[in-house]
């Protein structure tokens, strides 16, 4: 994984001394709180329900061992003993102080880690495939190109003062499990017929409170020309984005309102009046930059028999281990669901174990993903049933990866201050009602996600079920939809009808499944039967 | 009644205007009336708290209890974390938030 030069950690540490003073003089009185606001959250540094949020970047979601054990350590010194895991495979406290935000920001520096533009108008960390270098189905590893976009994209200055955040995800699997079309910028990696490495390139998909599936804008972009036509992505929204309705800055609202065609038109003609600025990045720093993203040196000779004599063992090598690309290998999904407990919250000790199995097991990587879930992505099988008893016995082999307990939830109304509803009491209960492993599986992959508000962190409009809680007269109520997806065949829920109570929201999924494996023919998921049968059948069943 | 709320300047802390100060329980804070807005301007400007705003409460028996939901889960803590919340042991602090 890469590792930052003298220069990179010059410009992490610099910027932790200046939010240093920045910090001071916010405590003493220099800096009013308007004044301090846009600073701290340069620094992903908010001010939510209970206390200050510090949100870590994890670049595309790949950390080693040193840096998930700082993650503990700052759990366990700064927080009260967990941290939470986002759906931008990013890592978040709930209760930092802000005296000490200096000193977290300086001991993740030691790891090659901080949380610039995890916040605020800027372009957020590059999210990709958690199965990045070891999927069997990608055509080359996305991490190099996303650390590149992220080594161009950080502190530039024509994006530091953006009409509004920018989210980009990089991938280069066929099977999209980044949500490539629901980002600002979604890029996949695919070769032409002359076998040459370039992009697709969608542009204008997102969700929050107009959700839109991106077009795709561009088929095939030379690989070596990804910075200029990014550029020329920016430009082009910069120059028209609505910076005087915040609810329409998003280059989403752009692509829909002057159309697919025209923002075409004028990224290519841009992109064509900059290309002589030779702003692209030289192959030879590509190179460089690829250097640190060497296969890890696997075994030649292994067997993929493996004994499946342990039925819970082998139900947890069902659901949660991937296909590995290399033979005697495989990818382990950790799951951070457990029923009755909070998606994506992990505490210090669990960070620490999974740490040490990083190292002893997966060549020092693991993986944060967007499903707030953790990846060891390169796991020998003949060590699969030691580490699966080893997670078993520190509560995290809970096997429902991708089924109707792994469920996204936003942090709700419990922590954050944009937040309308709980979401995770809503998670927890679902979870109770589906806890039965047969009936989880009878299911299928289901993926329920669930936001707390129409900012949608939950990911609801992706969602094969999705849950919006609002605000109706000071209660807490919660809007169905049905029919998302943020994979390959990505699309927008909708909106069943009347939204319910807390208890109802739950009785509502359970006849939503019902009526699935009444109509299911043979092979179908979920979302696969609500495509071919429609609404009517589950309004009839729920409201009925 | 009008509680006045913000979060401590260096912690980040929940607090409540207690009548001579701030306070991390809800069951100190006072009705600031109709001076409430002009309290929460002249606290905030003597860096004594951070965001501060007013809003509406009802008194009860058992003290003061904000109006709106999401003051009230501020004022104890999170419901799916009870171990963290400033009341950890009242098993009636679920009923008091929903």
């Amino acid at each position: 994984m890469y590792k930052y030069d003298k220069y990179d950690q010059s410009i992490v540490d610099a910027r932790v001394e200046e939010f240093r003073e920045q910090t001071a003089r916010r405590l003493a009185g220099a800096l009013t709180d308007d004044q301090f606001k846009p600073l701290r959250l340069k620094n992903g540094l908010y001010l939510q329900l209970h206390a200050y949020m510090l949100r870590v970047a994890i670049p595309y979601g790949t950390l080693d061992s040193r840096q998930m054990r700082m993650l503990g350590h700052i759990a366990r010194k700064y927080d009260r003993g967990y941290g939470h895991f986002t759906t931008r495979q990013n890592i978040q406290y709930n209760w930092i102080k802000l005296e000490e935000a200096p000193d977290i920001l300086a001991d993740l520096a030691t790891v090659e880690m901080h949380a610039i533009q995890t916040s605020g108008e800027s372009i957020r960390n590059i999210s990709s495939d958690q199965y990045a270098g070891a999927a069997a189905d990608e055509i080359c590893d996305p991490r190099p190109w996303a650390e590149l976009v992220r080594q161009a994209t950080t502190f530039h200055p024509e994006f530091s003062y953006l009409p509004r955040k920018f989210k980009i995800a990089l991938t280069a699997a066929e099977e999209d499990r980044a949500a490539i079309r629901l980002h600002d910028v979604g890029l996949k990696l695919v070769k032409n017929e002359a076998g040459e490495l370039g992009f697709e390139v969608y542009v204008g998909g997102g969700m929050g409170r107009t959700p839109f599936v991106a077009p795709l804008i561009r088929p095939f972009l030379p690989a070596d020309n990804l910075f200029s036509y990014l550029e020329a992505v920016l430009r082009v929204w910069n120059r028209w984005a609505r910076r005087d309705n915040i609810h329409k800055q998003r280059i989403k609202i752009l692509v829909h309102e002057i159309g697919q065609a025209e923002f075409t038109r004028q990224v290519e003609e841009e992109w064509q009046a900059i290309l002589p600025n030779g702003s692209d990045v030289p192959r030879v720093e590509f190179d460089r930059i690829a250097a640190y993203f060497p296969e890890p040196p696997f075994a030649t000779g292994l067997s993929d028999e493996l004994d499946r004599s342990d039925p819970d063992f082998a139900l947890w090598l069902d659901q949660n281990v991937a296909a590995h690309k290399r033979p005697g290998y495989a990818i382990v999904n950790i799951s951070l669901k457990p029923t009755g407990g909070i998606p994506g919250d992990i505490s210090a000790d669990q960070i620490d174990l999974v740490a040490d199995l990083a190292e002893r097991h997966s060549f020092d990587e693991l993986r944060a993903t967007h499903a707030q879930n953790l990846v060891l992505p390169h796991v020998r099988k003949d060590a699969l049933y030691g580490l699966w008893q080893t997670l078993r016995d520190a509560g995290l082999a809970e096997a429902n990866l991708d089924l109707v307990t792994d469920i996204i939830a936003c942090p709700g109304l419990d922590y954050c201050s944009l937040a309308n509803a709980r979401s995770i009491p809503v998670a927890q209960k679902i979870a109770a009602r589906f806890a039965d492993q047969g009936r989880q599986r009878e299911l299928g992959e289901l993926k329920i996600k669930i936001s707390g508000c129409i900012n949608a962190c939950g990911h609801h409009h992706a969602g094969h079920i999705g849950i919006l809680g609002v605000d109706r007269k000071g209660t807490e109520n919660y809007q169905l939809l049905l029919g998302g997806s943020g994979a390959e065949d990505a699309s927008l829920a909708k909106i069943t009808g009347p939204g319910f109570d807390e208890d109802g929201i739950v009785d509502a999924v359970e006849k939503a499944t019902a009526v699935y494996l009444r109509e299911r023919v043979e092979g179908e998921r979920f979302l696969d039967t609500y495509r071919r049968v429609g609404m009517d059948p589950f309004k009839e069943a729920i409201y009925g | 009644m009008k509680i006045v709320t913000g979060n401590d300047l260096k912690t980040g802390a929940v607090i409540w205007w207690a009548g001579d100060g701030w306070s991390i329980h809800v069951a100190d804070a006072v009705d600031a009336g109709e001076h409430a807005d002009a309290l929460a301007q002249t606290e905030q400007a003597a860096l004594r708290v951070n965001g501060a705003y007013v809003i509406d409460g009802e008194a009860t028996p058992n003290g003061p209890r904000p109006a709106h939901i999401k003051e009230r889960i501020r004022a104890i803590g999170p419901t799916v974390r009870p171990d963290l919340n400033l009341k950890p042991a009242d098993p009636a602090a679920g009923s008091w938030v929903i």
